[in-house]
């Protein structure tokens, strides 16, 4: 198929940076998104031009590096996959396709589609961990952990720090992601003994770092690849009042 | 002349750690604030071992080339991670883990090292449990266990498909921790491009600042590779695009050895290729292999639906085969297996290059909601990947380059040869012989990381406390520097026409067709021309887009392949010198008549560690013998 993208270019964080439209046929339906921009750079190289900078790395979901804004969604068109399971096959002959990177305070854009998004790191470094040092831990069966609520705790934990998320919130917030460690931590007997102070840390991590407030809009759980629900903010929610009352 | 001391501590081979640990010089906590300690790479075992040493007082810090550490490749690790609980009451013990292990690994791994692994094991999985890791619980609320290839007890602790996922990000956290204690700091997004080595001892590292260009200088009392492997070198494989064997080279260069670099294992259950722009290769864990039922039609380019043939028109070829094993034979033997059905036309699919992985009767003895429990990650990746949904019908698989046994050669402390340099992880060669059993990588990662270098390492730093700061303007760092900048300033110059991908894909083919699941001497010469001519072709054609000092993804990949036609190179003359066949390394001369590797313990029962001459066809062999005090090496079977 042919198509056309609109591809926003920046050459560094302090460029203005612009869309850029180009023309690409004999487009696959097989290719992943991501080899589809391969594909165009291999093109560009070939012509001489600059190929587009975009953050990719494991190419199977998992590692959270890639995600693109795609036709105005975070990971394009299709429910509960990473830019990097995107199928061509999502789009048709003559579509025209524009891919931004993430908008968002706290992820300024690098170049071209490529942003920092260290802020994650920094919200983890506020209280994402449980403090247990090397060596200190007891035997793994001496606490028993209901089946339920470690697979609760495994439906949170399985987030993967792209920050579809945020691109995909009005405010730009965060809580989803925060929500879903402070879930999974809440949820682990390992993990209550910190709770409040976890979750105080790290909401405030979150807003000091530049990312908005949530507005229950819901639209990060539409978007995140791993469809993350919604339940966890409830769940910060209750665990950040908690922790209030002291 | 380098003479290889495997330091192994003396002793029963269950005590050896004991003791050794007993005997190891320590350093203490208020000398500890003084040394300083270079991480490159964060993944299971680089953020393990830079959270447990930043919390035992050693200053560190880590280097990654993406934008956290949280994104390394052990991540994608899917199916478990082994440990010797015997919480099946199936007779497990450190003793049975260690002799799967070397068993698995056809008898050319170390004793020492693989039983020390197996007895940490456990404790490795408290470590993960008291961290918040979600693993598989029974009803009773104790951990779940599950069975694996090449084992016949239940030793595999799993959270679903995702195990890597949730192991590494708790070490991930954990390593955070630290960094808001304000005793480990991250380097993001920077490329580890030489390492620096003063009076003959590790002291620092350059790196290339990856959003700026920029070319720094970092320093350190010692130095910790934890970079991973190199099977990206085959170009499509099951690891991150970005994932290379550039550190390891760096340290070949200055004088570490590099192991076994031929013992690559090609994993069996792989999504197939689909097509010529496919970048890389899915994998879909082992841990499949327990419920569903590897098959090929039993009439050759039988193009019909799965559904559509009966079972006595299914060849089920590994129950048929190994019926000791069936399904759970080890990943080489699995893959090579598949690759003879294929080659003789039995493969499945529109290239005739696949076979089928059948749930159908684990769905009917089990129920769907128990498979689902199990594999459900698993099994919608594939229907993302492939369109197919293997509830309803068998998944496609076929086998590609996954991990390298091979790796830095280490001794017992896990250090290089080179002092003050350790490498641990994958990008060491110690725990896996020629073939490396499922589970078993996160085990050595955190093992590895979390309890055997914040022992071994102090045994080194004892002697360094009185060494102040290691200063980064000596001429060692002016001459790393300038070697870097020589590199990628001549890479930016040639100006040619090809794209550094091209060149990878085709050192990739090369490297696949001649050097993969199976080898021969002709072929395996004829590589080494090609690929030699190939590097030419590079040196002399390959066109780097951009600027040196901006963001610029095609210099990073341009400079990681550069050094992948010098490790290829190695990888091949490895392959041509040991005549024999053993675990992932089949050479087509040295097989049963039933086509069965046959390995030569006379002959070949050691270590084969290389070192750097200048150039790479002149690299010197050194061996390290191999010997067997507690397991009397056997013919592999699991028939």
């Amino acid at each position: 198929m042919n198509i056309t993208l609109k591809i926003w270019r920046q050459k560094n964080r302090d460029d203005k940076g612009k869309f850029v439209t180009y023309k690409l046929g004999d487009v696959s339906a097989e290719m992943t998104f991501l080899e589809m921009l391969d594909y165009l750079n291999e093109k560009l190289i070939r012509e001489g031009a600059d190929p587009v900078a975009f953050d990719s790395d494991c190419r199977e979901g998992i590692c959270g590096m890639c995600g693109l804004y795609i036709n105005g969604r975070p990971n394009g068109p299709r429910k509960g996959v990473t830019t990097c399971q995107l199928s061509m096959s999502a789009f048709k002959d003559g579509d025209t396709i524009t891919v931004e990177p993430w908008r968002a305070k706290a992820f300024p854009v690098i170049k071209d589609l490529v942003v920092d998004r260290t802020s994650f790191d920094k919200i983890i470094q506020a209280g994402g961990y449980i403090s247990v040092n090397t060596g200190a831990a007891p035997e793994a069966n001496a606490i028993p952990v209901k089946k339920e609520n470690a697979e609760r705790a495994f439906d949170a934990g399985i987030c993967i720090g792209c920050g579809s998320c945020v691109a995909a919130c009005t405010n730009a917030s965060a809580m989803l992601f925060v929500s879903a460690k402070v879930s999974q931590l809440a949820l682990l007997p390992q993990g209550r003994v910190e709770a409040k102070e976890r979750v105080r840390a790290m909401v405030q991590a979150m807003d000091e770092l530049g990312f908005g407030n949530c507005s229950n809009t819901g639209a990060c759980e539409v978007e995140c690849p791993k469809e993350i629900s919604l339940s966890h903010i409830a769940r910060l929610n209750r665990e950040y009042f908690t922790a209030g009352i002291t | 002349m380098i003479k290889l001391d495997a330091k192994i501590p003396e002793g029963p081979l269950s005590e050896k750690w004991t003791k050794h640990q007993s005997s190891v010089k320590l350093v203490s906590p208020a000398n500890k604030k003084k040394l300083d300690i270079i991480v490159v790479g964060g993944g299971a075992a680089g953020a393990s071992a830079a959270a447990s040493l930043a919390e035992s007082g050693y200053n560190v810090k880590v280097y990654v080339f993406q934008d956290s550490s949280r994104r390394a490749h052990s991540i994608a690790s899917q199916g478990g991670i082994n440990a010797t609980k015997n919480y099946k009451n199936d007779a497990d013990s450190d003793y049975r883990l260690f002799y799967d292990m070397i068993k698995g690994g056809d008898f050319r791994s170390r004793e020492a090292n693989v039983y020390r692994i197996a007895e940490i094991s456990n404790k490795i999985i408290d470590q993960f449990v008291a961290q918040g890791v979600p693993f598989a619980r029974e009803y009773g609320g104790h951990l779940a266990n599950r069975s694996f290839g090449g084992v016949q007890v239940s030793r595999t602790f799993y959270a679903q498909g995702q195990t890597g996922q949730q192991c590494t990000l708790a070490a991930y956290q954990a390593l955070m921790r630290q960094v808001k204690a304000g005793k480990a700091k991250i380097f993001a997004r920077r490329d580890m491009l030489d390492l620096v080595v003063i009076d003959g001892r590790a002291r620092g590292i350059i790196t290339r600042n990856l959003i700026t260009g920029e070319i720094e200088r970092h320093s350190a009392h010692a130095v910790v590779f934890a970079t991973g492997g190199y099977g990206t070198i085959y170009y499509l494989s099951t690891l991150a695009i970005n994932s290379n064997g550039s550190a390891a080279m760096a340290a070949f260069r200055k004088g570490a050895l590099m192991a076994n670099p031929s013992m690559a294992q090609i994993h069996p259950t792989c999504i197939p290729v689909l097509n010529e722009y496919q970048s890389k290769l899915t994998l879909m864990s082992e841990s499949l292999r327990n419920d569903g039922r590897v098959w090929v039609p039993k009439q050759k380019g039988d193009k019909r639906p799965a559904n559509e043939i009966k079972e006595e028109e299914r060849d089920y070829y590994l129950e048929r085969k190994y019926p000791a094993f069936g399904n759970l034979v080890p990943r080489d033997v699995a893959s090579r297996a598949a690759k003879e059905r294929c080659d003789e036309g039995y493969g499945v699919g529109e290239t005739g290059l696949s076979v089928y992985l059948d749930f159908r009767d684990a769905i009917e003895n089990q129920g769907k909601d128990a498979i689902k429990s199990k594999y459900g990650t698993l099994f919608d990746l594939c229907e993302k990947v492939t369109g197919i949904n293997p509830y309803k019908e068998p998944m496609r698989i076929y086998p590609a380059s996954h991990y390298t046994m091979g790796g830095l050669w280490v001794d017992y402390n896990l250090m290089t040869t080179i002092p003050g340099l350790y490498a641990i992880g994958e990008a060491n060669f110690s725990d896996h012989g020629a073939n490396r059993l499922g589970a078993s990588s996160l085990m050595q990662c955190a093992g590895d990381g979390y309890f055997i270098l914040p022992v071994t390492i102090g045994d080194y730093l004892a002697d360094q406390i009185r060494i102040p700061k290691i200063p980064a303007d000596t001429p060692e760092f002016d001459e790393a520097e300038k070697a870097v900048k020589d590199k990628l300033n001549k890479l930016m110059s040639i100006k040619g026409t090809q794209s550094p991908t091209s060149f990878h894909k085709r050192l990739g083919h090369i490297l696949w067709t001649y050097s993969g699941m199976k080898r021969n001497e002709k072929g395996l010469k004829k590589a080494l021309e090609e690929i030699k001519e190939l590097q030419e072709e590079f040196w002399r054609d390959v066109r780097v887009a951009g600027e040196l000092y901006e963001l610029n993804h095609e210099l990073e990949k341009a400079n990681r392949i550069a050094d992948f036609f010098e490790l290829a190179q190695l990888i091949v003359l490895d392959a041509l010198n040991r005549k024999e066949s053993c675990g992932a390394h089949f050479r087509e001369e040295y097989q049963t008549e039933e086509g069965e590797p046959k390995r030569d313990d006379k002959n070949y029962s050691y270590v084969a560690a290389w070192e750097y001459t200048g150039d790479i066809l002149k690299s010197v062999l050194h061996k390290e013998e191999l010997i067997f005090e507690y397991v009397t090496p056997v013919k592999r079977s699991y028939k």
